[in-house]
Order: C-alpha cells, then sequence, then structure tokens
C-alpha cells in the first residue's frame, strides 16, 4: 500500500506543502483533525495536521517544516514518489458552528490548521478575524488563502517586515479591547506561542481553544503518549483533542513532555545530515 | 525444548525457545496413548484433534499432522508459541496426573514449522457465496473468523488501524517470544484464502460500524482491549513512563531495538515495570535487553496470584528480573526536568477474602520506601478501544466498554454485527480470542444462509 506524493512544493524556507493522494481520509476528513504518515519501513509514525483537504479529488494538503530527521528526509521527497503509511482522519474535528464573531490566530506553521478551520467557520456563518504571524515576511505562509478564507486578515511579523511589528497576539489584544463581541479565540502554532498568547486572552470572557501537538505512536488512544493534563485529568491529545479549553490546559507539562526524546532527536539529525554528505541520501 | 541461554538471550531480541528437531518429536510424540475419549480436545478452545495430529506425526507424517491441525486451528506456528497449553490441553492430559503431560504445545509449532520451512501450501476454499463480511481488526480473533469465513467461500475484508495486520502479536507479543516473520506468515496464509487486508483503516473515523453494515453482509469486530489503564497516581505524566501498550508498540512493531529503524524510545538503566500478567513480563525482558542493568516487576499480590504464565515467570526470573511481590506503587517521583527519577512503593499483605474468594492485598501503614528508575512502564491492564463506536448506534456495551455478546455466537444487539475476543471479555488470551472468532465465524455463516 503505497500514498501517492501528488504536488510538493516550498512555500517558505524549510516550510513544505504537500498533497497526498488518499481518497479514503479526504472523503471522511474535517477541519481540526490531522494524520499520521511514515515514510517507509524504518521510518518513524509522524503526526502532521490537515491543511486542506478535497474530498472529490480524493487528495490530503498536509504543511510542515523541517524539524527532525523526519521532516528532513520528507523535504527530500518530490511529486510522484509515494509514503507508505498515511492514516486518518485522526482527533476529534473541530466543533464548529454559528457563533457569531470567531478570531482566529495562527502562528508560523500553525497558520496550516489554522486555514481549514477559517474556511469552515466562514461557511458556518460566522465573521472570521484571521491573525496570522511569522518570524519575518518571507515565513509567513497561505497568505492569499487566509485572506479569501477570512472576513478580515491581520498579519504581525517579529521583525516588523509585513504587518504589525510584533506579536500576533497584539492585535488579537486590541480587537478584545475594541468591545466588538467575540465569541471565541481558537490559537495554534508553537506552544509556547499558545500558552502565552491564550495568557493574554484570560481575562477576557471569550472562549479559547487550543490545538496541541504531542508526542504519540498510533493516533488512536492506544499508545497513551499524547498524555496531557486538561483541567486536572490525564486526557489523550489523539482522541480526546487535539482542541481543548486553553484555560484548563497544563501548558508546562505539554512543553517538557514534547522535549522527551529531544536529545535523541538532535542526534538523528545528526547522523542523518552526515549520511546525507556522504551522498548516501 | 532446547532454548537460548539466560545469560546470552538476556542481550538479544532472538527467540527463546529454539523448537524440536524431529528425533525430539517424535519421541514426544510416542507418549500419546491417543486416548478414546481425549480430554485435550476439550481443553482446547478450538478444539484441535490433537491425538489425531500426534498420530500423524508418529508416522513421520508431518504434511498430514499439519493439515489436521489447520482444519481448525488457522494459527499453529502462533498457538504452539504463546497458548497456555499448561491450562488448556496439557492440563486435561491424562499422563499429566502421574508425571508430565504430552507436550502437546511444542509439538504443535514442531509441526507448523516444519510446514513454514517446506513451504505453505495454498489452502482450498468452497466455491464463493456472493456474501461480504466485514472483520475489524486484525488480531487473533479477527485472522481467525476471517479464515473460517474465507475457507466458507464468503469474501472477507480486514479493516485494520495500524500499518501492519497481527494486532496484538504484531505490536504487543515481543520477538523473542514470537518472531515477527512468523506472523507475517501467519497472515499471508489467510491473504492465500483470499482475504482482503485494509491497513491504515480507522472504523470509527474513516467510516462509521453503520456505514460498514450498509456496505457488508455481516460484520465481525475483533478490535481487542487497546486502550491502555493508567493507575491515576501522583507523577503518572513524567518523561519516562510509558504505558506498556506504548513501550510495547515502540519495541516491537516500531523495532526500537534495531538501530536501523528510526524508532525512539528511553533505554532504561533502572527500570521498573508495574503489573504481574504476562504484558507486564514481556515488557520487563523487553527493557533488559534494551540494556538496563536491574529491571524489577512491582505486583501489589503475591506471586501464586500473578496472572502471568509459569512458563513467562520463570522465564523472567532466570533471566535476571527482579520480583517485588505485595508491593504497590504510591507515586511516581522526578527532576526539575520532568524526568522520572523513581517510584514510591508501599508493602501490602493479604487481607481477608473479598467476594471473588481473592485474599485482597491492603497497604501495610508507614512501609514506604523508594525504588529508583529512570524508565516505568505501567502495565496494569486495558479495555476495549471506544473509537470504533463512534458516530454508530445501538451497539449494548457493558460499563467496562465490552461489547455484550452471545458467549456462543458472538452475536451482538446490532442485527449483523458480531464481537469475539477481548473486546467481549476483556484482555485475555490469543488462543480465547480465536476461539471466539471461530465460534462467530460458524453463526455469521449461518445467518448469511438465512439471510
Amino acid at each position: 500500500m503505497a500514498y501517492r506524493i501528488l504536488e510538493k512544493e516550498e512555500i517558505a524556507p524549510s516550510v513544505h506543502r504537500m498533497v497526498i493522494d488518499a481518497p479514503d481520509v479526504a472523503k471522511a476528513a474535517k477541519a481540526g483533525q490531522f494524520i499520521i504518515l511514515r515514510i517507509d519501513e524504518r521510518g518513524e509514525r509522524v503526526p502532521l495536521t490537515i491543511a486542506d483537504f478535497e474530498k472529490e479529488k480524493g487528495t490530503v494538503t498536509v504543511i510542515f517544516q523541517e524539524m527532525g530527521k523526519t521532516t528532513k528526509q520528507l523535504a527530500k521527497l518530490s511529486a510522484g514518489d509515494s509514503l507508505e503509511d498515511f492514516v486518518g482522519p485522526l482527533g476529534t474535528p473541530a466543533d464548529i458552528r454559528k457563533l457569531g464573531t470567531v478570531i482566529l490566530v495562527g502562528g508560523g506553521v500553525g497558520v496550516a490548521p489554522i486555514y481549514p478551520q477559517a474556511k469552515a467557520y466562514t461557511s458556518a456563518g460566522n465573521r472570521v478575524i484571521s491573525i496570522i504571524g511569522a518570524r519575518n515576511k518571507d515565513l509567513l505562509i497561505l497568505e492569499d488563502e487566509m485572506e479569501k478564507a477570512s472576513s478580515e486578515l491581520y498579519i504581525a511579523t517579529d521583525d516588523g517586515s509585513k504587518g504589525h511589528h510584533g506579536f500576533v497576539t497584539d492585535i488579537m489584544k486590541r480587537i478584545l479591547d475594541s468591545g466588538e463581541k467575540v465569541a471565541r479565540v481558537v490559537i495554534i502554532g508553537p506552544p509556547i506561542m499558545m500558552k502565552v498568547g491564550a495568557g493574554v486572552a484570560f481575562p477576557y470572557d471569550v472562549e479559547i481553544l487550543v490545538s496541541l501537538n504531542s508526542i504519540m505512536v498510533d493516533g488512536t488512544g492506544m499508545c497513551g503518549g499524547c498524555r496531557v493534563t486538561v483541567g486536572g485529568e490525564t486526557k489523550f491529545t489523539c482522541v480526546d483533542g487535539p482542541e481543548f479549553d486553553a484555560r484548563k490546559v497544563d501548558f508546562v507539562q505539554l512543553m517538557n513532555r514534547l522535549a522527551m526524546y529531544r536529545g535523541e532527536e538532535a542526534k538523528a539529525v545528526e547522523n542523518y545530515e552526515e549520511e546525507c554528505r556522504c551522498g548516501l541520501h | 525444548m532446547p532454548e537460548q541461554p539466560a545469560e546470552e538471550r538476556r542481550k538479544n531480541f532472538n527467540e527463546v525457545t529454539l523448537g524440536y528437531t524431529k528425533e525430539d518429536a517424535l519421541a514426544e510424540a510416542s507418549r500419546c496413548l491417543a486416548c478414546k475419549d481425549p480430554k485435550c480436545v476439550e481443553g482446547c478452545p478450538v478444539n484441535v484433534d490433537i491425538p489425531g495430529f500426534i498420530q500423524l506425526i508418529c508416522e513421520e507424517n508431518f504434511e498430514g499432522a499439519i493439515e489436521r491441525i489447520k482444519a481448525t486451528n488457522a494459527l499453529p506456528a502462533i498457538c504452539g508459541r504463546v497458548c497456555p497449553q499448561e491450562t488448556q490441553c496439557e492440563a486435561r492430559c491424562v499422563l499429566g496426573k502421574k508425571g508430565q503431560p504430552v507436550a502437546i504445545g511444542r509439538l504443535e509449532r514442531f509441526c507448523a514449522d516444519y510446514e513454514r520451512e517446506k513451504g505453505v501450501k495454498a489452502p482450498e476454499a468452497m466455491p464463493p457465496t456472493g456474501k461480504k463480511v466485514a472483520v475489524v481488526g486484525s488480531g487473533p480473533a479477527g485472522l481467525t473468523a476471517a479464515a473460517d469465513l474465507a475457507k466458507l467461500g464468503h469474501k472477507v475484508t480486514i479493516f485494520e488501524s495500524l500499518h501492519k495486520a497481527g494486532g496484538v502479536l504484531s505490536y504487543g507479543i515481543p520477538e523473542f517470544r514470537l518472531p515477527k516473520e512468523i506472523v507475517r506468515q501467519e497472515v499471508e496464509y489467510i491473504e492465500k484464502l483470499g482475504v482482503e487486508f485494509k491497513p491504515n483503516y480507522i472504523i470509527g473515523r474513516i467510516k462509521t460500524l453503520d456505514e460498514l453494515c450498509d456496505d457488508f453482509d455481516a460484520v465481525f469486530l475483533g478490535t481487542g482491549a487497546g486502550l491502555p489503564n493508567f493507575m491515576g497516581i501522583e507523577g503518572e505524566n513524567l518523561n519516562g513512563v510509558y504505558s506498556a501498550n506504548e513501550f510495547l508498540t515502540r519495541v516491537n512493531l516500531m523495532k526500537a531495538y534495531d538501530p536501523e529503524y528510526d524508532t525512539m524510545v528511553r533505554h532504561g538503566k533502572h527500570v521498573v515495570v508495574v503489573g504481574g500478567g504476562n504484558v507486564a513480563m514481556d515488557a520487563a525482558r523487553s527493557a533488559l535487553r534494551l540494556g538496563a542493568d536491574e529491571v524489577s516487576i512491582v505486583y501489589r499480590r503475591g506471586e501464586d496470584e500473578m496472572p502471568a504464565r509459569r512458563e513467562e515467570v520463570e522465564h523472567a526470573k532466570e533471566e535476571g528480573i527482579t520480583f517485588r511481590l505485595l508491593t504497590n506503587p504510591v507515586r511516581i517521583l522526578g527532576d526539575e526536568k520532568f524526568n522520572v527519577t523513581g517510584v514510591e512503593c508501599i508493602k501490602m499483605e493479604l487481607g481477608e477474602p473479598d467476594k471473588s474468594g481473592r485474599r485482597s492485598p491492603v497497604p501495610v501503614e508507614g512501609s514506604e520506601f523508594l525504588v529508583p528508575a529512570d524508565v516505568v512502564v505501567i502495565a496494569i491492564g486495558t479495555s476495549p478501544n471506544p473509537i470504533i463506536f463512534k458516530g454508530s448506534e445501538g451497539l449494548e456495551q457493558n460499563r467496562r466498554g465490552t461489547v455484550v455478546a452471545d458467549e456462543e455466537t458472538g452475536a451482538t444487539s446490532k442485527c449483523g454485527v458480531f464481537a469475539g475476543g477481548d473486546v467481549v471479555t476483556g484482555a485475555a488470551t490469543v488462543i480465547s480470542a480465536m476461539g471466539a472468532g471461530k465460534k462467530a465465524a460458524k453463526a455469521i455463516d449461518a445467518f448469511l444462509k438465512e439471510k
């Protein structure tokens, strides 16, 4: 069983968009869900959020940043190549319904999972205010797509090379302060950004959701590796989430757990790059 | 039966037991009394014709012997290795009353291995019936049901959520107890019967059970008990604390012991495994093989109460696993970097017998002590995974999350849906799941004929 890569594009430095032929997954996919892929027999099972899907074409789009060995290896594949495994859709779909005004905040590669949510909230009849950000303008992704999918789009970059010079949460705070009635804020990005961002929104009377990324094996509740404490209870990111009430998430534990294999990961990248230099890949 | 010496095998993942030679098998087979009323067959959940196949071994007709076994058991190489024969067929053997029973499991394994070396023949199936059956889960229950249904001429599709077939045979039971090549070949045999296998296909996510019922004439649920139980004690989410499911899946299915694979797992120096079942033994012995200096089993009752097979406990002891019995974890301790450093335990003593007749353990006050650990594996049991039920209706379950099914037929409260194995009983043995798969296949065949 193999899953063909139909398109592959570097949309920002070290950030890639890949369209996969996976009709079963595409047919069932909903915003907020993720997939797990494995490049080959010896590869890891890596969870990635679904960035887009087309039911008729039977395709699923993922967007990933080169971080560890597997994502670096994945970045080397091209259209026409195949993945050994591609399973999904996993996770509970985002709870999308008509709420009124919704603010969607995406940081870095976190804009990828925000995009299908923007489309879904818009088609559910919400006023969608999206705020996307990155370290600089080159790292900003899906700007045009987000523009189309949202009622309003704001941009922030850490270095001020595009849009607001500062954080996405500065803009979010400004909107919340403006007195506009906002029903829900969804924040997706690196854990530290979600922690800090949610903290900014805490004082306001608004529902705050975050979508977590955890280390996991199967994605169906079998391994329990993705344990996260939410409201004092242990939850599994893969089946109970990935979306949770930000006010209840133990972000410190989440970040600590994500660091579980940091040493091993660095070593794996080092070995892989050494092998690449020797022309083995 | 010859096996790798303990000193040797604790450093590798190769199979522990080495199997009979032809001479061993002939000698052992000749001990069988060929009873007129064989009790051993009654002890077998799938009723293998035991005296029949043993007689064929005596005649050196090994092909005939394996054929006889396979008439009722689709997975003999697996059963010969992991069945608890000592409480089933061998427990009923007349010879066992005064001495050693006939080593039925070892003889079964010999026949299966003999056939594998010669090359497995494609079995004959009945003419196609035109009926379609979906089997959810490719563990022992699902594989057995699929094999029997395919032999009866039904078109069977197996849906598996992981990338590889076998369920617990692939992700749970370690290589050194059940080589994965054997599982692969048994699955291949079932594919030769015409069974279609769909990996990476999660019922409850891609399709609901209700949709499956629309697409197929009958459905068999053999989804097992895949959800790990945790204790709910302090420190359980520290880094280095694993469920047995995760630890074993990383090691077995994802081959973390092989440096050629990218799978990560912590190779602990001081490992504590909590639990007293076969899974706990598997986790402890795997941790040892990953290079641990000390591995201990922490179990709250005594040795006699341990649910693990005798043979597994003995193997673990020989390999140097420490048994901390009548001991229960109270909390797990960690350092400032969130890594586990030890387990605080308390001594237990056996109190008055409870309703089940088992003496339940009670903590001895003030007896707390610390066991240093950099990896902790929780092996205290599993429950059925509820993902399968998402979006479907009408399937009755009990409080423990297991599916309510008729013991003889596997029929559930939902028309056309049958279930068997751990999803019905809660975590049990490979062979009891196979037995349930077998009974359900028979009932499904009858259901399809009436339909």
